[in-house]
């Protein structure tokens, strides 16, 4: 692969392969010294048309654990707010040595424009409600550490489809490795449809035996437009220890972060056992390593 | 290629493997803060063979970890790669151990720099000492190793082919002549 966008076009194998290449990185990770020297001479640029915490922090760790250069862009303190155009800012870094983008954008096909301007390998770091390939990734990896497999398994992702890149990415990676995906939620929050997925306004149908349940953050600026109201949301779609009960024994629960406690979820499970939002935080940054590593080693293949 | 000569049969083999053995515990004054660690691929079946010669003559059993150096080679770009990177597993603490590195064949010394570098970014051992089953020459670092099954003066045309039962189906060593381009 040369630059990773979404999942268009991916098969198994290079799933399995770019996971495998992460369960090595969560080693690495591990050392007493955490770091290698396989993408020294590298520089990795994160470009950030929009404001992010952890996907930037991890993809810039991620570099930095294989010994890659790194230079950070962030649009609020950019030539961008003296109207240098995307364009424009990423051939500068490009003149300036840049292999490798990690681009996030506020709205949808920033990144795949971007493979047609620089000649290094371009990432999606979240592009508007399209694809953010990478959380996707992790989501898989955590997931097949929990559960082993995810041939046949139910996975359920509760709430904010419509806007949701995460889940768009999950309902393209997952089903590549098996599994079988529903998403849940308020009627005006689901889209029409999604390919290969089983799209559901009844929580109680999505958590029914459900290997894994994903919630995703019920993202409260949109609900000034009356798409939903939050009593309503938390009263019907709220995942509970209760609701939860519905699920396989044990189904672990994932948040792609950042959460609202008491809204999407019951606050006391981000806390419990089944909670592997922090797995999630530490599983990124090796899947992040993968990626660099894939895309700057075996560039061109 | 063209296959030029038969280096070892299996029988001798495991002779070399089982002086090997009798050298590591000699050089060490016994088993004690012994470790083998094997590098990727070939390395690994060697490593455990030299354990399981150790634990028979010695009666002890000596730990014995794994290790891919492809994170710290030096030619990752130059190479036609394929980015494969397999598991690193050591399941002991290295800090303290008289530390033997296991390969098949020691040629440039690069391969043995990467993983000098890798151990030491997993622990530090008291010493590390190199252990191969052929040394072809050609060394482009100054690296040599404590431990030779066999030294086989060889052309850089040649290539050394080690075969080992556990991924080959056969143990035995060849010499192959490179086809002119």
């Amino acid at each position: 692969m040369r630059h990773l966008l979404d999942f268009q076009g991916w098969n198994r194998p290079e799933v399995e392969s770019l996971l495998d290449t992460a369960r090595v990185m969560r080693e690495v990770l591990e050392r007493p010294v955490k770091k290698v020297p396989a993408l020294q001479g590298f520089t990795v640029a994160t470009v950030f048309f929009e404001p992010s915490t952890r996907t930037r922090i991890s993809f810039e760790l991620a570099a930095r654990r294989m010994s890659a250069d790194v230079v950070s862009f962030a649009a609020q303190t950019s030539s961008l707010q003296k109207g240098e155009s995307y364009k424009d800012t990423l051939l500068t870094l490009e003149a300036m040595g840049v292999d490798a983008y990690v681009i996030r954008a506020d709205s949808a096909g920033v990144p795949h424009q971007a493979t047609r301007w620089v000649k290094g390998a371009v990432i999606n770091g979240g592009d508007g409600r399209r694809a953010h390939p990478t959380q996707a990734l992790l989501d898989a990896y955590t997931l097949l550490e929990a559960l082993g497999t995810l041939e046949g398994k139910k996975v359920a992702i509760v709430g904010d489809i419509l806007h949701s890149r995460v889940a768009r990415s999950n309902a393209e990676l997952l089903p590549l490795l098996g599994a079988q995906v529903f998403c849940a939620g308020p009627p005006s929050l689901l889209p029409q449809s999604l390919p290969g997925v089983h799209l559901t306004p009844h929580l109680e149908e999505a958590l029914e035996e459900a290997d894994a349940v994903m919630v995703l953050r019920l993202q409260k600026e949109r609900m000034e437009a009356g798409l939903v109201h939050l009593e309503d949301y938390i009263a019907r779609y709220q995942v509970t220890e209760r609701r939860l009960a519905r699920a396989k024994p044990q189904a672990p629960l994932l948040h792609p972060g950042p959460m609202n406690r008491d809204v999407e979820l019951e606050g006391s499970l981000a806390d419990s056992a089944r909670s592997l939002v922090n797995r999630q935080v530490q599983n990124g940054v090796a899947v992040r390593m993968a990626v660099l590593y894939h895309l700057l080693v075996g560039k061109g293949r | 290629m063209r296959f030029k000569a038969e280096l070892m049969n299996q029988e001798e083999m495991r002779r070399a493997l089982y002086r090997i053995a009798h050298e590591i515990v000699e050089a060490n004054k016994g088993t004690e803060g012994l470790a083998l660690v094997g590098i990727h691929t070939r390395g690994i079946p060697l490593a455990g063979r030299i354990a399981r010669f150790i634990a028979e003559f010695e009666g002890k059993e000596v730990p014995v970890g794994v290790l891919d150096i492809t994170l710290y080679r030096d030619d990752l770009t130059e190479i036609g790669y394929r980015p494969q990177v397999r598991e690193t597993r050591i399941p002991f603490d290295l800090t303290g151990k008289a530390t033997v590195l296991v390969d098949d064949v020691l040629y440039t010394g690069r391969t043995a720099r990467a993983a000098l570098d890798a151990l030491m970014d997993l622990g530090r051992p008291r010493r590390i000492y190199l252990a191969v089953l052929v040394d072809r020459g050609h060394r482009e670092l100054p690296i040599r190793a404590d431990f030779v099954g066999k030294n086989v003066p060889t052309s850089r045309s040649e290539v050394v082919k080690v075969k080992v039962v556990e991924v080959d189906g056969e143990d035995r060593v060849e010499l192959w002549e490179k086809e002119e381009a």
